[in-house]
Formats: structure tokens, C-alpha cells, sequence
């Protein structure tokens, strides 16, 4: 799905990312965590195409193409998702009118036709119904005086209308209180299939007993400092990131 | 300087002159002071005060110095895709009211007519607008064509619009001077378009209305400004507002090389309400400058203004809003809101709110925004694959839906939103 080879990227002059190496392969849910300012959501924006960060060195293909090359919105349409930390509020643009927007511009990048009117209304109900997001909201402006849980059900909301390949949820836990992440993680887990795939960029364990992964992977000082299966985020909540940071920073020094 | 500015009105006057007819419904005394007043004044430059940015005696000089004043005859054909369907529709064709072009649809408590009807001592027609008060005002009441006078009788309610079509077509530079008035007796409620078009060559369109809303009565209006690339416009909206009257007034500028318009309501009567909303997009060197006052002379009253610009190209916008409100006005409400965006790095956008304030218990505010489209807006809709050019119009729409949406009727707001897809 995803290979991610000695990836380096910058804000300025500041290196934020050394060097990451990361395969995702289908049907794998692989968690990233690790301590604020570890370059968490530098890596979910340098692989969304955020432009303020400049890649520097490495190499990111995505089912065999050059993601780097791509424009963000080429990105997404090659099947690439991210669920933003902090969803935008975009006053005037009705949620519904953006997805068909989006899912229009995508299918036509495949070469498919526009969707019926009846199907795509359709596909709404069934998808609302998934992240169990109120009607009114999805007739609404994008994000508009949603409440922070709102915004995160709405992301994956649009996520199942998309139907990605690889998601990345940036932190989708943040803000959530315990009924909207049993809702958000539900989603995730009945939208999950042998053909997609997930990165769950999270600061703590608690998602991870929701939306169980494959893979966890300790990001720490720009690079993935120590990966394993899920039992490694259950050590990490034990001991905190403190040791981590000091056990690391031993071995650099 | 004064020899200099006399040459373009002297001109200006000799080339109208030389066509034009006498205008019946403007007093004699009138007619004179506007002569005076040109003679003296001339066309202002960019070193009078309210026309800082938009020097029209340069663009006299500059575009209409072989002003020859050559109209072309205007057709059924010309007018018909400017006619809406649910409305009943006027045609002011080169200045002049034109029965025949204009739908012959009678509805009870309408009196349409052609402003020479009203000749005479007792006219209406300048009551609004006095000479002194601006060059553009004395040059139509000094020209004016033969335009529209609209009546809506006491206790009456319209159930359909009114759509009047200002059409223009020359042959050659020229200078047309359209007109009209709009009285909306007591209780009376109707609304009312003004769309304006131009076909042919270079135009400059001095445009003056005068509309009084009388007691309880409302005007929902809407200035459409479509005349295309190459024409120049001044329109003058001379408002009074009586007691527990409502006034509702959007500009949607959608063309013209250069639009000035002058906007001012005099809140005359207690406890009315007068709103005033623009929306214009430019591009090229285009040049849009929209000047409001709101004048609060009595207490109890609320005024609202929003005007939102899209700037592109190398072109400029401006918008400068007075707000005065006089000693007698205690417990006004008054607000405005000018919200821009600019699209390029050549693109000016100049706002001045402007408040004189007299009374002591009033609720007066204003605020101006003015930045780049929102990156991260961009970004967030790019990054669900939606392209760029969309994305970009997804949000320029969205911006101006804000002031679209006082637009109520269904095929002309249909129309603006076609019309400015193209623009975004």
C-alpha cells in the first residue's frame, strides 16, 4: 500500500522529520505514538501535501506510484485520506455539496461518470447512519458550530463516503469523550476491509483498546524509534513517554 | 485647472446638446442651477474629495473624447434574454421608457409612465435629487433621457416583480443619461429590479433614481450591473425612507470597466429600517467604487450594510460608507460590514467606513476585513480531491452567497449564480 524510505522534511529551517521508514500493507492497522512534537502530524501533512513543510530526502510510493509527486488533491484521489486533527470550519460550503464535489472529481480522475442524484443520496443515509451523525449536520456548512465531537465523526463520516484506501487519522481520539470514540472507532472498525488500510496517529493508549492494530510504532525526535505489536502501546501507557525520552536521548548523546 | 475641467463638460454639453431633447419633467429654476453647477464644478477629478479613487474627468478626457452621441435602435430581440419570466418587465432603451418593448401586463394599483407625464410645476421628479449635491445629478437633470416613473398606490402589494431593463446600444462613444423614479405609496409593498445591459460600443451611463418609500410601505430592490467590458457607469440611488418603512436594496456588479455608485438614504421617518448590500467582482483594470450614506435624521431607526468584494487582476475596489447621524436620531441602530477578498498581489482594495455621530444614545458599528482566499480552507477541501479551480470556487462562492442570497427571485438569482461561476 505504502512504503516510506528514510523520509526527511522540514518547516524552514527546522528538520522535523530524520528520517522515517514505514510499509503499511493492506488490510493492516498500524498505530503511531509518541510524545507532543515528535513530528506526528508533520508526517500526516507531509504525506497529505500539505505545502508548508518541505520534503528534503527520502522516497514515499503508494501502490507503486511517487506520492511526493502528486498535488494533495491527486492524493486523495488516488485513494489517500487524512482526518485532520483539527477539522476546518468552511462557512458556506454545505457538507453535502463538497462530498459530491469531491466524489465527482474523484470518480472523473478514474474516468467514471458523475453519481445519480439518487445514489449519492443514498450512500449518504447509509453513511450517516455508520458514524451516527445527526441529517441536519450533513445539510450544513462544513464543520460550522459543530462541537469538537461533531467534527470528529464528521471526518470519518466523509471518510466512509470516500472510501479510501489508506486513512490516516491524525490524532481522531483528541477532544472525544468516551461515547464519541466508541462511535468514531465503530465506524473505522466496520469500514475496515482486507483492501484498505489505516495509519492511527494517537498520543494515547485508549483508541488503541477500541481500534486494535496490527503494528505500533514509537515515533520519537523525527524518527520511528522502536515498533511492535499492540502489547508495546500497553507498555508504553505504563511507563509514560518520560523513558522513552530518556532512554533515546542516552543513545543519541 | 478650472480652464482645463470647463473643456470637458463644455464638451460634454455641446456633444448631448446638439441631440438632445428638452427634459419636461426637471423645473426650469432646476435645469438652471444644473448648468451652473457643471459650468462651475465640471466633472470631478481625483482631487475631489468623494472621488478620490475614481477620476472621471480623466476618464472623459481619456475614453470620450470623440463623444458623438450615436444611438442604435433597440430590438425585441436585444432585450428578450434580460426578461424574466415571473416578472412583469420595463425596457429603458437608450435612456428612454419604451412602451412597446416592455411587457403590456395590467396589474391593479401599478402606474407605469414615461417621466415626461409629468411635467409641470407640481413634478415629483428631482425632489431627491438636487443639482448642488453632485455632478452626476445635475448632468441628468440637466439630460436625462425620457425614463420610468413607477407608482405603487397606497395598501397595495405587488404579487409579482417588476424588472425594469436598462439597455443601452451606440454606434459610437456616447453619453446616456438613464432615469427613474419609484414612489411606493403608504402600505404599498412591491420589488423591484434594475438590470443593466449594454450592447454596441463604448458607453458611459449616468444613471440617477430617485425612490420614495412612504409610511408602512416596502421597497425590496436590486441593482443588477452587467454592461459589459468596455462600458463606464455612474448610478446615483437617491433614497427616502418614511416612518415604519422598509427599504431593502442589494447591488450585484457583475461588469463594466468602471462602476461608481453612489447609494444615499435619507432615513426620513421613525421606526424604518434600511438595508444595503453589495457584492462585486473584479478583475483586469476594472475599476468598482461603491460609495453609501446612510443619513439618520430621526430617532428609532435601524440601518444595515454589508458589501463584499472578490479583487482580482490589477484591478481596485473601493468601499466608503457614511453613517451620520444627526442630533434628533437617538436610539439608531446602525451597522456595517465590508468583507474582501483579494486574488491577486496587483489587485488594491481601498475601505473607508465613516461615522459622524451626533446623538448620544446609539448603537453604531462597523468592521472591514480584507485578506487572501483561506489557505487552510483550501487545502482541507483539496485534500477530500476536489481540485484546485473548484476548491477555489467552492469558497469564492461561498463568500459571495452571503449577499446572493437577499436575491428572491428564483431565475434571476439562478442567472447571478451562472454569471458569477463564470467569474469565479
Amino acid at each position: 500500500m505504502i512504503k516510506i524510505k528514510n523520509l526527511h522534511a522540514s518547516i524552514g529551517d527546522k528538520e522535523i522529520l530524520k528520517g522515517i521508514n514505514l510499509e503499511v500493507k493492506a488490510g493492516e492497522i498500524h498505530a503511531i505514538m509518541g510524545p507532543n512534537g515528535s513530528g506526528k502530524s508533520t508526517l500526516s501533512s507531509v504525506l497529505a501535501g500539505r505545502e508548508d513543510y518541505d520534503v528534503t530526502e527520502g522516497e514515499v510510493t503508494f501502490n507503486g506510484k511517487n506520492l511526493l509527486e502528486m498535488s494533495t488533491e491527486d492524493r486523495a484521489r488516488e485513494g489517500l485520506f487524512l482526518a485532520f486533527q483539527y477539522p476546518i470550519e468552511i462557512p458556506g460550503v454545505s457538507n453535502i455539496n463538497f462530498l459530491k464535489t469531491a466524489i465527482n472529481e474523484i470518480r472523473a480522475y478514474h474516468g467514471k461518470e458523475a453519481i445519480e442524484a439518487k445514489d449519492f443520496l443514498a450512500l449518504v443515509k447509509e453513511k450517516q447512519k455508520l458514524v451516527e451523525l445527526d441529517a441536519k449536520l450533513t445539510n450544513r456548512s462544513v464543520n460550522e458550530g459543530f462541537s469538537g465531537g461533531e467534527k470528529k465523526r464528521n471526518e470519518i463520516f466523509q471518510m466512509a463516503m470516500l472510501e479510501p484506501k489508506l486513512a490516516i487519522l491524525d490524532e481522531t481520539d483528541s477532544g472525544l469523550d468516551i461515547d464519541a470514540l466508541r462511535i468514531v472507532a465503530n465506524g473505522v472498525n466496520k469500514l475496515r476491509t482486507a483492501n484498505n488500510a489505516f495509519i492511527v496517529i494517537t498520543h494515547y493508549q485508549r483508541l488503541l483498546d477500541h481500534i486494535v492494530p496490527d503494528f505500533v510504532h514509537i515515533l520519537y525526535n523525527g524518527k520511528i524509534v522502536k515498533s511492535g505489536t499492540k502489547e508495546l502501546a500497553l507498555e508504553l501507557e505504563a511507563k509514560g513517554y518520560d523513558e522513552i525520552k530518556l532512554q533515546f536521548e542516552k543513545t543519541e548523546g | 485647472m478650472i480652464a482645463e475641467r470647463s473643456i470637458t463638460t463644455q464638451k460634454i454639453i455641446e456633444a448631448i446638446s446638439a441631440k438632445a431633447n428638452k427634459v419636461g419633467f426637471v423645473i426650469d429654476a432646476e435645469l438652471t442651477e444644473a448648468l451652473q453647477f457643471l459650468e462651475n464644478n465640471g466633472i470631478p477629478t481625483n482631487k475631489h474629495e468623494d472621488y478620490k479613487y475614481c477620476n472621471l474627468d480623466a476618464v472623459f478626457k481619456k475614453e470620450f473624447k470623440n463623444i458623438t452621441q450615436d444611438f442604435n435602435e433597440i430590438t425585441n430581440s436585444d432585450v428578450k434574454p434580460y426578461k424574466l419570466n415571473e416578472a412583469i418587465n420595463l425596457v429603458v432603451a437608450n435612456g428612454n421608457y419604451m412602451e412597446s418593448l416592455s411587457d403590456k401586463i395590467i396589474v391593479k394599483g401599478i402606474t407605469i409612465k414615461c417621466l415626461n407625464d409629468l411635467s409641470g410645476n407640481n413634478t415629483p421628479i428631482g425632489s431627491l435629487a438636487a443639482s448642488k449635491s453632485d455632478a452626476f445629478i445635475a448632468l441628468s437633470n440637466a439630460f436625462s433621457g425620457n425614463g420610468l416613473y413607477i407608482e405603487v398606490q397606497k395598501n397595495n402589494v405587488i404579487p409579482m416583480p417588476i424588472n425594469i431593463i436598462y439597455i443601452n446600444s451606440v454606434n459610437a462613444e456616447s453619453l446616456i443619461n438613464p432615469r427613474s423614479f419609484i414612489r411606493i405609496q403608504p402600505s404599498a409593498e412591491v420589488t423591484i429590479t434594475e438590470r443593466f445591459v449594454s450592447i454596441g460600443k463604448k458607453v458611459f451611463s449616468n444613471f440617477l433614481s430617485e425612490k420614495l418609500v412612504e409610511e408602512n410601505a416596502k421597497l425590496t430592490s436590486y441593482t443588477i450591473q452587467e454592461e459589459g467590458k468596455e462600458s463606464f457607469a455612474v448610478h446615483t440611488n437617491q433614497v427616502k425612507v418614511s416612518r415604519n418603512a422598509t427599504y431593502d436594496h442589494t447591488t450585484i456588479t457583475l461588469s463594466g470597466q468602471l462602476v461608481r455608485n453612489n447609494h444615499n438614504v435619507v432615513i426620513a421617518g421613525e421606526n424604518s429600517r434600511s438595508d444595503l448590500n453589495g457584492l462585486f467582482l473584479t478583475d483586469g483594470s476594472q475599476l468598482v467604487d461603491n460609495h453609501t450614506l446612510m443619513d439618520h435624521q430621526v430617532p428609532n431607526c435601524e440601518s444595515n450594510e454589508l458589501y463584499k468584494g472578490v479583487v482580482g487582476g490589477k484591478s481596485i475596489g473601493v468601499f466608503n460608507g457614511k453613517i451620520f447621524v444627526r442630533k434628533d436620531a437617538q436610539k439608531t441602530n446602525a451597522y456595517q460590514s465590508s468583507k474582501n477578498i483579494l486574488l491577486s498581489d496587483d489587485a488594491t482594495l481601498n475601505t473607508k467606513p465613516q461615522l459622524e455621530i451626533y446623538a448620544n444614545d446609539v448603537k453604531c458599528s462597523h468592521g472591514t476585513s480584507t485578506g487572501k482566499i483561506d489557505e487552510n480552507a483550501l487545502f482541507y477541501l483539496k485534500a477530500r480531491g476536489v481540485g484546485d479551480e473548484s476548491a477555489r470556487k467552492l469558497l469564492l462562492a461561498a463568500f459571495a452567497n452571503e449577499v446572493l442570497d437577499k436575491i428572491q427571485i428564483e431565475s434571476l438569482r439562478m442567472h447571478l449564480e451562472t454569471e458569477l461561476n463564470k467569474l469565479y
